[in-house]
């Protein structure tokens, strides 16, 4: 070797960036450490966490019956869902199961939250690839679905009514038939504008075309679910494959991508709602009479006018909202298709009146893992259409 | 899945793998108990063998269970979309003892585990990126612990006079109210009532009477 020294290498630091936790397009209060060399991610550090509230711990110390709101504050754009894994795993553990009218209300609520989300993410995601009109648009269609949350259970978006045993209250007069006139007329119009708008725009197909593929080996991997999944081309939906509730009553489709990128997420999900439409149309037409919870007051708490007259019925109220009911010792694991893929409760019972431990496994959380590898090697607007594409909601990842 | 199918699926990976070492079948759900050491052997089996075809690492979690001699489980959610089933696997882990990492084997698992980490304090051999995930930067303590107070130990406010956000021990201005629904009337315990020498216990709903802890 020659005792010449080597012309003296200069070595460039990456460049560190942070994006968030205040920035319009972090969805939330996502805070990213982006290493950037000039305009490209070499690594992307997702620092989750800052709307961390114990939900999980938190439930530990209440009973079951005060844990259903927790879960409509996990994902707020899609309270029910959520509500109905909860409640499908205590049912589980008390071996009970909802009257058939409620069931048909749980998948009609499940699929009118699902386009409710949709049209959320999608618009939300236009707005992040500089598109402002869809977002105008959904956001009108958005507020009349709300409505019907406000009619069913008396608020716009922590519902607290899919309860352990059924739903808190029947549908009122005339709700069904309204939103059987919102699923005929009214929605699938407003889905026909945002495909107008979109899904042929040069500038979108730009903007998330061929951006963060993902295959389908690495989305099984990365342990992908619902609509990220479906957009890497494998065909998975709970709906289908493990059928809950009323589901397998139903006929719908599932959309399946093939490309695995944004732009194929973004077409899943636009197929999910009408899919949706065509679900809750049938749930309509199906909905049978009948009660809406469970005939048992050792778990549902008898009617208010019932107490007026009975002993036994005001014994059980009192014990119900103080005590709450006692769910034998055991575990289990229940999970729905949530909008955003597979929303999971693993419960662990100690036979009290309150969780052992109660594990809520977010969809988001994995996908948002993800985020590295499908960011690495683009540009840092591409990871906005990432981030935009994933339909992360910090409620849920946090938790 | 009928109960036959799962049994048969059991016994295999029973065969297969000397890690595990028992199944149940509770719920139409299959639990396999499986040794620390192992874990990583065994979801690498689940995940390749031809019959188990577990590609889908749904969740990693823990649950501390104080009085065990260790003290956690830290469960596997398997789910096989060829098949169509999921699975659960569960090791046992103290606060001493390090759990070998299965990023090797599946890359969604290294934020499950940091959240593990996070939350119990289970350290995982192998991780490349064991930091805290979901607590506040420079926080103490693993608050899913059921030693863990529920309000924590310190809370943050921001100061007008130093102008910032400062940590404080926390002040209860009313003690946590955490009502015993479960235990009978203080004193009630162990007294006979007259008559009720008599009576038959209830099949189910009936709790016996625990003296509360002073």
């Amino acid at each position: 070797m020659s005792a010449e020294p080597l012309e003296k290498e200069t070595h460039i630091r990456p460049y560190t960036m942070n994006f968030g936790p205040q920035h319009p397009a972090a969805h939330g209060v996502l805070r990213l450490v982006l290493e950037l060399d000039g305009e490209v991610v070499e690594r992307a550090d997702p620092h989750i966490g800052l709307l961390h509230r114990g939900t999980e711990k938190l439930i530990e110390y209440k009973t079951y019956t005060q844990a259903v709101p927790y879960f409509d504050r996990l994902d707020y754009v899609a309270p029910m869902n959520q509500e109905h894994a909860f409640a499908l795993a205590v049912e589980k553990l008390l071996g009970i199961k909802a009257p058939l009218r409620a069931q048909y209300i749980r998948v009609l609520f499940s699929e009118l939250t699902r386009i409710l989300n949709h049209i959320l993410n999608i618009t939300t995601f236009a707005l992040d690839v500089g598109a402002i009109t869809p977002a105008l648009w959904g956001f009108e269609e958005r507020e009349k679905g709300m409505e019907f949350y406000d009619r069913v259970c008396g608020a716009r978006l922590h519902a607290n009514y899919f309860r352990p045993g059924g739903v808190r209250w029947d549908m009122p007069k005339g709700l069904a038939e309204d939103m059987m006139e919102w699923a005929e007329k009214s929605i699938p119009g407003v889905i026909d504008d945002l495909e107008d708008l979109l899904t042929e725009n040069r500038i979108f197909k730009q903007r998330t075309v061929d951006i963060g593929v993902v295959n389908k080996d690495d989305a099984m991997d990365w342990g992908f679910s619902g609509p990220m999944l479906r957009a890497s081309g494998v065909t998975w939906d709970l709906r289908k494959a493990q059928p809950y509730e009323v589901y397998d009553r139903m006929e719908f489709d599932i959309p399946v991508g093939s490309t695995g990128d944004c732009y194929a997420r973004y077409l899943v999900r636009m197929e999910e709602m009408r899919q949706s439409i065509r679900i809750m149309k049938q749930c309509i037409e199906q909905l049978p009479e009948g009660p809406v919870m469970v005939d048992d007051h050792k778990i549902a708490p008898p009617a208010r006018a019932e107490m007026k007259r009975s002993m036994e019925a005001l014994i059980h109220h009192f014990k119900l909202f103080t005590e709450g009911y006692h769910v034998p010792a055991g575990e289990t694991y229940a999970a729905v298709e949530a909008p955003k893929g597979e929303f999971g409760v693993y419960l662990v019972s100690d036979g009290t009146n309150k969780p052992y431990r109660c594990r809520i496994r977010a969809p988001g959380f994995a996908h948002l893992q993800a985020l590295d590898m499908q960011s690495r090697g683009h540009m840092l607007a591409d990871t906005v259409s990432i981030i935009g594409s994933m339909d992360i909601v910090f409620g849920e990842i946090d938790r | 899945m009928s109960k036959e199918a799962f049994a048969d699926l059991a016994e295999h990976i029973e065969e297969s793998l000397e890690a595990v070492t028992a199944h149940e079948i509770v719920r139409g759900e299959l639990t396999l108990t499986a040794q620390r050491d192992g874990i990583v052997k065994v979801l690498q089996f689940l995940k390749t063998d031809r019959e188990c075809d577990f590609k889908v690492l749904v969740d990693i979690t823990a649950v501390d269970y104080p009085e065990h001699p260790d003290r956690f489980d830290v469960v596997y959610n398997l789910l096989s979309l060829g098949q169509n089933q999921r699975v659960r696997v569960k090791i046992s882990a103290g606060e001493e003892t390090v759990v070998p990492s299965v990023t090797g084997v599946y890359s969604a698992a290294g934020w499950y585990e940091r959240e593990v980490w996070d939350m119990y304090g289970i350290y995982f051999s192998g991780n490349p990126d064991l930091r805290r995930i979901l607590t506040d930067y420079g926080f103490e303590g693993h608050p899913l612990r059921k030693d863990f107070p529920l309000t924590g130990y310190v809370e943050v406010r921001y100061d007008d006079e130093s102008r910032r956000v400062v940590y404080e021990p926390v002040k209860l201005v009313q003690d946590f109210r955490r009502f015993d629904f479960l235990s009978p009337w203080e004193g009630m315990t162990d007294v006979q009532l007259p008559g009720d020498e008599k009576a038959a216990k209830p099949p189910h709903g009936f709790r016996e009477g625990k003296r509360k802890a002073s």
